[in-house]
Parts: structure tokens; C-alpha cells; sequence
């Protein structure tokens, strides 16, 4: 990984270290998990002071939490079903925020992959289920890398700030799946705004009886890899990051700048259509409005919590889906608001923006 | 005038996992003086210096200062007490103003604001008083490098300082920025102030220090009077050895015509004309310096030949080949290779291990990229290699190269450079910050590559870093070549006359002449 940070202590000073690659390897994980891990368990614990604060037992809260989710097999696969596109786009975005280009449209482009992954699911109908299906994440994909293509060309081409046009296109998507599921798209005769229903021939196969966990979750873990693989040990990945560090450099060695920057946020734009269209296939069969309580927007959380490594977005997006599907049973069986949990989760956010802006503290060359 | 004690710092380790940066380092500085820190890259003169200014925490030794223990990790308690440091490399924010950039973490945002003006009518009144020519308003990036020194220098000025630490402040400044440092250092101590300067130039040091300490792994092993030593004895005391000044080299020979350069002209970050139509060749089996103040379009016509910056008017040739208008990645590929300027803005990534900065043109070309997946192996063995051949200071080939010296940078990036056996390698300051053994070393593996055939061009500040190496000097002055000399000492006056900008009419009689394009 290239992310290590500076050693700062004189207590790592064994002369034994790193002696085993795979000693030095567990070492450096360790170490680039411990900021994460310090930064959730600093936000848990403000956030039981604020239960304590508001009159609840924090132990208890967090333990009917831990033991709803945990709780048997149903509960953790629907845990995992909230991870699924958590992950999905979260390790896209790690690829983007890597290249130092800050997508927050991830959630337009989940949209925009919805929508094209519909339009491919209700009509060709002919097709053989297996093409079909693949059909229909291809088409996801290709509609997310699209949609995030453009504010990465409208950023190499008139440097336009791709904060700004990311949520932009945000509304856009949105409005236009709400435009396609109240026209073109909306199932006939139907009561509500919602597009017609997928034949069962083409859901995601499901992988534990009883659960209505998909497929769509090996899918996020395999991406991950590949994710990481692009990144740390491709070419392409390797100027990506370059490109995210010091532009400079990067034109000295002879990398298109904009060739990257356009990669890279089509690549997590792409991860996020994805996840929009495995969360038709896999979950709602069909598109309606508001179709995501907000993906797009955890998953930069993700991201961030994972310190931009797919393999990390993996726990970081269990993380949030254990907190989110927690938040459910915390509301239900302990009647603490819903709100509460957002603002644990808000702290987490904090915490680990703030280890990440100490790191950047602590990492200023010692010269 | 030697005062009494006013610093001591006793008995200081610190490591880095397995690298001793310190080892027992002891240290008195005495009130008033300019006291020299000489030592090989990697010694550990600037660890030892960010202990003493609070920016690191030694493991062990404590720092007295004025009788007083000082605490240490503490930045604030070092100013307080009348420490402060201009570091190796600037800790400036570019997008600030000078004034702003002085406030940055002094108290409430609010408060400060309310304050800028009479920050800016404080620094005025220092900048006049000193004579250090900083404006308040200026914008840091829009700073040269010598501007953007004077003001760090005025920051720790601003601050209160009376215990001033420079770390190689020299090694980006031109012959004439220096000297005006030399002076000021001097105005600062009759003003009451004390002086700690790291250097890698001895005449430097010999010039203006008062007293004089040399480093070696992590300790003092030698201090004395300045007056009571000499550059060759220092050079001892640093590298164990005797330092070879006259570089022995092979004849010239001439070879064919590699890289050709007609008319060349390009235009600066604003747009201005900066190159104004540059003539030269360079052979095989020579090296072709072009000495100058920094600031007369150096630093455009290495990014124009690079393909970094578009060329407004000209051709460059290499083997016949017009590089004008292809890509750095194009000019990368075509046996052209180069040794930027400003390595932490260009030639490094800061972050990322050793080998992921040695690869750095090469990512996506074998051997060391295959099937567009990158190859470790391959990564770590040329790596090592690297290392091992040019004695690069590292505790690993993965550590990110920020922990390296600044020296060790330096050398890492030049090692880079000649190990893609370009046939044409362009050096843009190839010296700067590397210690005088290393230097020796270095300087010889470019003749190295010289003697194989290739075709170098030194761009450069220092005329010794020409004079060791070239086989003919050029002369730049506002965008043009205006004079080409021999490497020859004796005339320093012509090519320094020339670098001001002034035709050389009075030659010494038997001399050839001067060629004036
Ligand atoms: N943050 C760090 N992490 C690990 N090692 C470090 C760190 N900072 C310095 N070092 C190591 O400590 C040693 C001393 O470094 P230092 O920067 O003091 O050298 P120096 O004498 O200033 O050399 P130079 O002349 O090249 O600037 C070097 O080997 C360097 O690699
Ligand atoms: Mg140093």
C-alpha cells in the first residue's frame, strides 16, 4: 500500500522488523487500519455520551444494536444486502478521491445506471436470462460511467470545479429517473410512479436460502479486489495516483493529466450506475423515486473512513450498514430516534476527517 | 565577538525505526556569533535542528537555552524563547499573501484580520530596515525562489527571533542572491542576533561563520574557530577523506551533432516572452553548460525542451528529430532524459516509497510494467540497485521518500535520470543540496556518461558545478545565449561580467575571443 505514513515512534524501532515479508505486510495493515479503528471507537464513544446525555444506557443501546444485526442469518444477510452498494460505490469512489478528484455525484450517476439498467430489463425480452442480466449491469455501468465522464470532461476541458458539477448532475438524474418513471418508463395501468416489474428469469440469483442476499455482494468483494489491484499494482492505477499527488509530477513523467482525471471518475462513476443497477436486479425489481435513501452520499463516508483503499471500503461499508440496519432496531426496540443515529453516524464522518487532517499534521517533512 | 553561552544542546538521540538520525549530538552555540553545522547528507544536521526548534521530539538529550530548559516537541515554547528556523525546504503557503502567510496559526482568525494592516505596516518597516525588499501583498507563488527565501527569513524576523536557524538557505540561490545573504547574516549579528547556518559550500561557511562544527552519523565530531581551519580540513573531517576539486576527465572529443536547438522561444507562467530565440548544439562525448542568474529563462527552456511548456517559435532536435510539439511523454520515450529543477515540485512524489519514485517515467514500460500491471520484482531490484550504487542514506526501499535527506533526494533523482542511459540527458542543477563528497561522485558518473557517448547539457547556478564538469559554458542572460566560454577559472570575470549582462571589452591580451551569437 502506498498510503503509510510517516513512522513517527521510536518504540517501532526493533531491529527485527520486517524481516518476513509477510511479517513487515500484517505490520503495515495493522498500521494503516489503526487511524480508522481509533476514529470509529472515538465516535462511538461521543456517541455515548450523547445517549447517556439524552437519557439512554449507551451499553444497552449498543448492545440490543449489535445483537439485532448480529442476531441470526436473516439479519446479517440483510445487513450485507445494505452493504452491497455501499461497497459497490464506495471503492469507486476511492479510485476517484485517489486521483484527488472529489465526486459527491455518485449518487446521479446510481440514478442514471437505475435507469438505463430498467430500460434494458423491460424490454428484450427475447433475450436468454444469463445475456439478459448481464445485459442489464452493463448497461448500469455504462450509463454511471457516462454520467460522471462528463464532469470529468468538463473539468480537464474548462476546469470546471467538479464539486460543483457532480451535484448538478445529481438533480438532473434524479428529476429525469422521476421524468421516466411518471412517462416513458411507468408500467401501464399502474396506480403509482414506478416502471414495470422484472421477469423473475432475470433477478439476481440469490446465495443463501431464505435471505433475499444476491449475488450483488460477491460481485462488491470481487470489485474491491480488482479495484485494488488497479490501483496499487497497475500502470494505469500508479498514474492515477500520481496524478492525485502532485500533477506536476505527473506531466514530468510524461502521464496525460486529463486522460487520468477522466479515467478515474468514469471508473467510479461506473461502480456507482453498477451499484444502481444490482439494486434493481437484486432488491425493488423495478425503478421508482427516490429509489436511494442516499448511497451516493454514505459512500464518500466510506471511502473516506477506508483512507481511499478499496480492500478497506469493504469493512468500512459493513461498518455503515451495520450502523444504518442498527439504527432500525435501535429505533424499534429501544425507542431511541432514528435522528440519534445520524448524528453518531455524522460523528463518525467527523472523526475520521479529523485523524485524517492530524495525520496530514504529523506527516510535514521533517526538514 | 564572542559572547557567552546562549544555547546548549547536550546529548540528543533520535531515530527513525532503524535509522539513528541522532546519536548523542552536543552542541554550543554562543551569543552573538554565526556558528556553521557542516556534515554529509544524512549526517543529520536538519533532525537535529527541527529538535532544537520544537518540530521534532528527541528520544533522549535535553536543550538548554539561556539557563532554562527548554520543553521539548514544543514549536510554541522554541519561539518563545527566541528559535526559529527557515527550513531546507519552504513551509509557505502559495496561495496566500506574504502577510497572511505571517499570521497563519497566531490566534483567532478574527482577531488577525482586524490586524492585517498593522501587520503589513511591521513587516515594511523590518523589510526596509534590513533591506530585504518583501512586500506584504505579494502573493508566495508568484515568489522566486531567492524572494520567497528572504521572506521566511523576515517571518522569523517578524516573530521576535534572536536565535535564527538556516538550513542550506544557500543551495537555491544564485552567486549574487547568496553574497546578499552573506551580508545580511552579518547586519543581523551586529544587530544582536546569533546565527545557526548549515551549509554544503565551505568557502560559504569560511566566508561568514564564526565558529564551525562538523556532523557525522548523528554526532559532532569536530568543532573549532573558524579562523583556525581550512575548506580542505573540513572536507576531511566530513568525508574521511580528501575531496577531489579538479575532477580528472578524458579529453574532448567530437562526436556528431545529438541535440540541436534553433531559434528556440517560449513564454513564461504568464505569458511573457522568457526564451527570446536560443541557438546550440551539443555533441556526443560532451557536456554544454549554460551558467546565468537564475531568473534569465533557465528554468523555460528546460521545461520547453521537455515538452513541459509549448515552444512559441524554433526547432529542438534530437537525433535529427523534431522535438517541438510532442508530448513529455513522446520526448520521455526518444532517449531524453532529465534532472528537473525543483525536485519537490517535479521530480519527486513526496508521499510514495522510493520505488514508486523510481519508476517515475517508466510506469507503464518494461521492465518494470507488464501486461499494464506493474512488476514489483523488477521495481525493487532497480531500486535497490539505485540505492546501493549512488549511497543513498534510506532505511528502506519502501519508505516514502519525504524521510529521505534532502541531500539523499538529490541523489536519488539523479541516479534515476542516469540509470535510462538517455542519449541526451538534461540536468537542471544537478548538485543542489548534495554534500561535497557526494558531489564528487555524482559529477563523476555524468562524466561517466559522457565518456559513453552521450550528450549532457548542466544547466546551472554554480559555476564551480561548471567549471568541475563542462567541456564549453554558455551564457544566458534575458533569453539569450550571449557568450560561450572555456572552463577556465581564470576567466570567472569575463563569465560573470557576461551573467550581468555586460559585454566583456577589456580582455586580457591572448586570450581567445569571446564568440558572441
Ligand atoms: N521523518 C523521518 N522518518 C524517517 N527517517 C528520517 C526522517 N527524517 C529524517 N530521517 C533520516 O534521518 C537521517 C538524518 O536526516 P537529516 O535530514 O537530518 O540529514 P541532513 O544532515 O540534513 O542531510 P542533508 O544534507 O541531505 O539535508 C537521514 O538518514 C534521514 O533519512
Ligand atoms: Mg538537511
Amino acid at each position: 500500500m502506498a498510503d503509510i505514513d510517516i513512522p513517527p515512534s521510536r518504540k517501532a524501532a526493533s531491529p527485527f522488523s520486517s524481516n518476513t515479508p509477510l511479517l513487515a505486510w500484517s505490520r503495515r495493515l495493522l498500521k494503516s487500519m489503526l487511524p480508522p479503528l481509533v476514529a470509529v471507537l472515538v465516535a462511538l464513544f461521543a456517541g455515548a455520551v450523547l445517549l447517556a446525555v439524552t437519557g439512554f444506557n449507551p451499553l444497552d443501546i449498543f448492545t440490543v444494536m449489535v445483537s439485532g444485526v448480529f442476531q441470526n442469518v436473516r439479519s446479517i444477510a440483510e445487513m450485507l444486502l445494505k452493504a452491497t452498494p455501499l461497497i459497490l460505490i464506495g471503492v469507486g469512489l476511492c479510485v476517484s478521491f485517489r486521483c484527488s478528484i472529489w465526486n459527491i455525484g455518485a449518487e446521479g450517476q446510481f440514478y442514471a445506471g437505475a435507469c438505463a439498467a430498467t430500460f434494458c430489463g423491460v424490454n428484450f425480452a427475447g433475450l436468454p436470462p444469463a445475456l439478459h442480466i448481464c445485459l442489464v449491469l452493463v448497461a448500469g455501468t455504462a450509463a454511471g460511467a457516462l454520467w460522471a465522464a462528463i464532469a470529468g470532461v468538463l473539468k480537464v476541458a474548462f476546469n470546471a470545479s467538479e464539486i460543483v458539477t457532480t451535484i448538478m448532475l445529481n438533480y438532473i438524474a434524479i428529476f429525469m429517473t422521476s421524468y421516466l418513471v411518471t412517462g416513458p418508463l411507468m408500467e401501464q395501468g399502474a396506480a403509482y410512479p414506478q416502471s414495470a416489474k422484472f421477469a423473475h428469469a432475470i433477478w439476481l440469483p440469490r446465495i443463501i436460502p431464505s435471505t433475499r442476499l444476491h449475488i450483488g455482494i460477491l460481485i462488491a468483494v470481487a470489485l474491491a479486489v480488482v479495484a485494488y489491484v488497479f490501483l496499487f499494482r497497475s500502470s494505469a492505477g500508479y498514474a492515477v495516483r500520481i496524478v492525485g499527488i502532485n500533477s506536476h509530477a505527473a506531466r514530468y513523467a510524461g502521464i496525460s493529466v486529463s486522460r487520468s482525471i477522466v479515467l478515474a471518475i468514469a471508473i467510479s462513476g461506473a461502480l456507482a450506475g453498477l451499484a444502481g443497477a444490482v439494486q434493481i436486479e437484486g432488491v425493488t425489481y423495478r425503478l421508482y423515486q427516490d429509489i436511494s435513501p442516499g448511497y451516493g452520499f454514505e459512500a464518500i463516508a466510506v471511502a473516506l473512513l477506508a483512507n481511499n483503499n478499496p480492500i478497506g471500503a469493504i469493512l468500512s461499508g459493513i461498518l455503515f450498514a451495520t450502523l444504518d440496519s442498527g439504527s432500525e432496531l435501535m429505533q424499534i426496540n429501544a425507542q431511541v430516534p432514528q435522528v440519534l443515529v445520524f448524528v453518531i453516524q455524522g460523528m463518525v464522518i467527523l472523526s475520521v476527517v479529523g485523524f485524517a487532517a492530524l495525520k496530514f499534521q504529523s506527516a510535514r517533512p521533517s526538514e | 565577538m564572542a559572547g557567552q553561552t546562549l544555547l546548549r544542546i547536550e546529548n540528543v538521540h533520535k531515530r527513525f525505526g532503524a535509522v539513528i538520525a541522532s546519536a548523542g549530538a552536543s552542541i554550543e552555540v554562543r551569543e552573538g556569533e554565526i556558528y556553521a553545522l557542516l556534515g554529509e547528507n544524512g549526517a543529520g544536521k536538519s533532525v537535529l535542528m527541527s529538535i532544537l526548534c520544537g518540530v521534532l521530539t528527541a528520544d533522549e538529550g535535553r536543550i538548554v537555552c539561556r539557563g532554562v530548559e527548554l520543553q521539548p516537541g514544543s514549536p510554541e515554547e522554541a519561539v518563545r524563547r527566541g528559535i526559529g528556523m527557515v527550513h531546507q525546504h519552504f513551509m509557505l503557503v502559495p496561495n496566500l499573501t506574504v502577510a497572511e502567510n505571517y499570521v497563519l496559526g497566531q490566534g483567532s482568525p478574527l482577531r488577525v484580520l482586524s490586524h492585517m494592516k498593522a501587520v503589513s505596516a511591521r513587516i515594511r518597516e523590518l523589510s526596509d530596515k534590513y533591506g530585504l525588499d518583501v512586500r506584504p501583498d505579494a502573493l508566495v507563488r508568484n515568489l522566486s525562489v531567492g524572494e520567497q527565501q528572504r521572506v521566511e527569513i523576515l517571518k522569523v524576523l517578524y516573530h521576535g527571533i534572536d536565535l535564527l536557524i538556516l538550513d542550506e538557505p544557500t543551495a537555491v540561490l544564485t552567486p549574487q542572491e547568496t553574497d546578499r545573504l552573506l551580508e545580511l547574516l552579518r547586519d543581523l549579528v551586529a544587530d544582536g542576533k546569533t546565527v545557526i547556518f548549515i551549509s554544503h559550500k565551505l568557502d560559504e561557511v569560511m566566508r561568514v561563520s564564526d565558529r564551525v562544527s562538523v556532523m557525522r552519523d548523528g554526532k559532532v565530531v569536530f568543532t573549532t574557530d573558524t579562523s583556525a581551519t581550512n575548506p580542505r580540513e573540513l572536507a576531511r573531517m566530513m568525508v574521511g577523506r580528501d575531496v577531489l576539486m579538479e575532477l580528472p576527465r578524458e579529453a574532448a572529443r567530437q562526436g556528431e551533432i545529438v541535440l540541436s536547438v534553433r531559434d528556440l522561444a517560449c513564454n513564461n507562467e504568464l505569458g511573457l516572452p522568457a526564451v527570446r530565440g536560443v541557438s546550440f548544439d551539443v555533441r556526443r562525448n560532451e557536456i554544454v553548460g549554460i551558467a546565468g542568474v537564475s531568473g534569465n529563462g533557465q528554468s523555460e527552456l528546460a521545461l520547453a525542451m521537455s515538452g513541459l511548456a509549448p515552444a512559441t517559435a524554433g526547432s529542438i532536435r534530437l537525433n535529427g528529430e523534431e522535438l517541438c510539439g510532442l508530448s513529455p511523454a513522446a520526448i520521455n520515450r526518444r532517449s531524453f532524459a532529465h534532472v528537473p529543477e525543483d525536485r519537490h515540485k517535479m521530480g519527486i512524489v513526496l508521499p510514495l516509497p522510493l520505488t514508486e519514485n523510481v519508476i517515475l517515467q517508466r510506469y507503464n514500460r518494461p521492465p518494470f510494467s507488464a501486461r499494464g500491471l506493474l512488476r514489483s520484482r523488477a521495481v525493487e531490484d532497480h531500486t535497490r540497485d539505485l540505492v546501493q550504487r549512488f549511497k543513498v542514506k534510506a532505511r528502506d526501499i519502501d519508505v516514502p521518500i519525504q524521510t529521505l535527506s534532502g541531500g539523499n533526494q538529490q541523489k536519488l533523482v539523479v541516479a534515476r535520470e542516469l540509470a535510462r542511459h538517455p542519449d541526451f540527458l538534461l540536468i537542471n542543477q544537478l548538485t543542489r543540496g548534495i554534500d561535497i563528497g557526494a558531489m564528487e561522485f555524482v559529477m563523476q558518473e555524468v562524466l561517466k556518461q559522457r565518456e559513453a557517448g552521450k550528450a549532457i547539457l548542466l544547466i546551472s547556478t554554480e559555476l564551480e558545478e561548471l567549471f568541475a564538469i563542462c567541456d564549453r559554458i554558455l551564457v544566458i542572460y534575458e533569453g539569450r545565449i550571449i557568450g560561450e566560454m572555456p572552463p577556465d577559472r581564470s576567466r570567472l570575470d569575463e563569465i560573470g561580467l557576461l551573467m550581468a549582462g555586460k559585454e566583456p571589452s577589456a580582455r586580457s591580451a591572448g586570450s581567445e575571443p569571446v564568440r558572441v551569437h
